[in-house]
């Protein structure tokens, strides 16, 4: 695979990273580096620790990080606010994404794009400008228009909401997009548009960490690696036909097969 | 023959003053009406929560009774005037504005209308003068000086105020700005004043109206303002009453509406600054298929303290109310909201919501939110619900994952929980003005945020 050429520095390298909410230890020691061009995908059973760990790795502070290390483009982000990891181009599609009454897309989105152009040392961007690029963007993954004009997420469909999230990645232009359990609650068609839109952001210097439960969304975005994770550790990597096994063994084979190494 | 109590000889000599000087013109019947306004309020006094009194039960007005506050007799010059009319344009509507300094019609300053094929507009005091428009049957007709000693006080002190009466079927849309100014005293004196409005919707008409107050940030002063409405069969007011008091301001507000057959009165209340505020607005829907939206947003800070009082009387069937207040509070404000839906026996097929939201922007406010349903009839669809709030914090880590700073993405939020209300506002220049003036009354500053409890938040957070 053309993809497979790796460079020297990993877009992200998380090393031993160990991380609790309350009392309760999620994370026990993930080690991962993820290469730029990169796919990965994170299965595993409920409750195993995948959407703490891109929550984690987004800075959401419900979530104590008790060890390890983790590196964006060579630097350290554990210590940063989840908005500088934003705008530094790190996104995280969220499970859940949250409805915003009273709060339009257009004023939402054009925050989070001036942020991140302020950040990198540029001027925010004209209404106008803005404007053409949000159009593009809609156009590009397929979203009704509509649903830009209403407030964030306000009465959506669990569907759209997804959408928008894949809408917010496309517009925020991110060099690692997490997504957590995007695929979830989508009907084929929702799949495949929201499939598409995270393909168009596949480049070269880019990567994509897709968070799911299910090998079905595999079938339109191809990963490079996947991961099984199982309580709290990564416990299994390999190609894409590791999720085909999965699928067809189960999460209980994963289960079994760590219970046994204790 | 006028007496009163000793510590209101203040304002029986402000009375005599009035009656005796410029209020001596007035007609009979007026003079006769705030003589018996005055007897009231001489045997009333100012409303205390002491007599088990529900409707004041957690609004102490003894600051106000305190306050020698002296009204002013003669209006202060309108010099400078220009900030004194509404700042906002309004375009493509017939648009008449009322503007009272000191509570006094400036008419420099206002471009009313008398004879305007069937829109009335004018000073209070030039149409009690009108015997063709019969004001003395209107006048206290649904605020009589009975209700409680502010209403009383006010009445007492009739002498000017805005009378706005669209004639039945008249079909262009108009919209009436009525402003009421207290001006920056030139002494240490604390003013007080007594705005009356009425209203009158023609039957199948169209019409807004907003109602604004303002004064001076440093001054202590006192507005007792007192609204009569009535919205004939099939007629359609929206109206609005923007409470811009200064930080030292006391104002109470009473409004009563009546409401006729298929009519709709849509109302918003917004309310900044102001040291104690009351709105007390009580809304009859006295014939089938009335439909009131009472919509609210305040936003207080220090030790503000503001107390709507909303009552909506559902007196006959099929009719629709919606009841909506929102609070924003700061500092060490508190916020009272008293709302009581009436829906009497005969009203069946009532439809009634009440909701009262507050956002909590600091660990010391306090809000007492008591909804209540009162209901006497079987067939009728009725809730209500009352919550209060900091800023949510999963949704703010939402916003701030998309690049979003904590103080942006707070003061985002804090604006969108305000804009529900202010995006019911029909008018659009209005609307912007708001959005203006909230936008910039958000404290800045790093906000307290619900679920940031590490033992709660282990719980909640449990890996999905």
């Amino acid at each position: 695979m053309a993809t497979e050429t790796k460079k020297s520095t990993p877009l992200l390298s998380i090393k031993g990273l160990t991380a609790s909410a309350g009392d309760l230890k999620i994370l026990k020691g993930i080690d991962l580096d993820i290469y730029p061009g990169e796919v990965h995908a994170i299965m595993g059973p409920n409750g195993s620790g995948k959407s703490t760990l891109t929550n984690v790795l987004a800075g959401r502070p419900d979530y104590t990080v008790t060890g390890g290390e983790v590196l964006f483009e060579g630097q350290s982000i554990l210590g940063l606010e989840p908005e500088i990891r934003a705008r530094m181009g790190l996104f995280l599609a969220f499970q859940y994404p949250l409805e915003l009454p009273g709060v339009r897309a257009w004023q939402f989105l054009k925050a989070g794009v001036d942020a991140k152009r302020l950040h990198n040392g540029q001027e925010e961007m004209s209404a106008r400008e803005f404007d053409q690029m949000l159009k593009a963007k809609v156009a590009e993954v397929q979203i009704d228009p509509e649903l830009v004009r209403r407030a964030v997420n306000e009465g959506f469909s669990g569907g759209e909401k997804k959408r928008n999230e894949v809408l917010q990645m496309a517009v925020l232009d991110p060099k690692l997009a997490l997504l957590d359990e995007t695929d979830s609650g989508l009907d084929i068609d929702a799949l495949r548009i929201v499939s598409d839109g995270v393909n168009l952001l596949r480049s070269p210097d880019k990567a994509v960490v897709l968070v799911t439960h299910y090998q079905r969304i595999l079938n339109y975005i191809s990963p490079n690696h996947v991961h099984v994770l199982y309580d709290g550790r990564i416990v299994r990597s390999g190609g894409p036909e590791l999720a085909h096994e999965l699928e067809e063994k189960g999460y209980d084979w994963i289960k079994d097969l760590v219970d046994a190494t204790v | 023959m006028t007496t009163a109590p000793a510590k209101y000889a203040h304002y029986l000599a402000d009375f005599q003053s009035l009656t005796e000087g410029p209020g001596a013109e007035a007609p009979a019947w007026l003079k006769s009406a705030r003589d018996n306004a005055w007897t009231k309020f001489a045997a009333t006094g100012f409303p205390t929560a002491r007599r088990g009194n529900e409707r004041w039960k957690y609004t102490n007005v003894g600051p106000i009774a305190r306050t020698d506050f002296g009204y002013p007799l003669a209006p202060a010059p309108a010099d400078g005037s220009e900030g004194l009319v509404p700042s906002y344009q309004v375009s493509g509507q017939t648009v008449f504005d009322l503007i009272y300094v000191d509570g006094v019609y400036s008419p420099g300053l206002s471009s009313p209308a008398l004879d305007a094929s069937g829109v009335v507009a004018a000073s209070l005091a030039v149409a009690a003068g009108n015997d063709s428009l019969d004001l003395e049957g209107q006048v206290g007709r649904y605020a009589p000086p009975d209700d409680d000693g502010f209403a009383a006080l006010n009445t007492a002190f009739l002498r000017d105020g805005a009378y706005v009466n669209v004639a039945d079927d008249h079909a262009e849309k108009v919209v009436i700005r009525i402003s009421y100014i207290t001006s920056q005293s030139e002494d240490a004196n604390h003013k007080v004043t007594y705005p009356r409005t009425m209203i009158v919707a023609g039957r199948n008409t169209d019409i807004t109206v907003v109602e604004s107050y303002r004064g001076p940030q440093e001054s202590v002063y006192f507005t007792n303002a007192v609204t009569e409405i009535s919205v004939r069969e099939g007629a359609k007011l929206d109206h609005y009453r923007l409470l811009l008091e200064g930080g030292k301001a006391f104002h109470v507000g009473t409004s009563r509406v009546i409401q006729e057959k298929d009519s709709s009165f849509s109302s918003a209340s917004f309310a900044l600054g102001t040291t104690l505020a009351r709105n007390d607005l009580e809304v009859l829907l006295d014939a089938p298929g009335a439909y009131c939206s009472l919509n609210g947003l305040y936003l207080t800070a220090d030790n503000q303290h503001i107390d709507n009082l909303i009552s909506i009387d559902h007196a006959k069937p099929n009719c629709t109310s919606r009841l909506n207040y929102k609070g924003i509070l700061d500092g060490k404000s508190r916020a009272v909201f008293g709302g009581t839906v009436m829906v009497r026996r005969d009203a069946q097929k009532s439809d009634a919501e009440q909701t009262d939201k507050n956002l909590i922007l600091s660990n010391s406010a306090e809000v007492d939110s008591k909804p209540s349903l009162l209901i006497y009839a079987d067939d009728v669809k009725c809730s209500h619900g009352a919550t209060a709030g900091h800023i949510d914090a999963d949704t703010l880590f939402y916003l701030r994952s998309r690049g979003l700073d904590l103080d942006t993405a707070s003061r985002m939020l804090v604006h969108a929980f305000a804009s529900e209300i202010i995006n019911t506002v029909n008018l659009e220049p209005l609307q912007d003005y708001l959005n203006t003036l909230f936008a910039a009354a958000i404290p800045n500053k790093a906000l307290p945020i619900a679920g940031l409890v590490p033992s709660r938040r282990a719980k909640a957070a449990g890996d999905k």
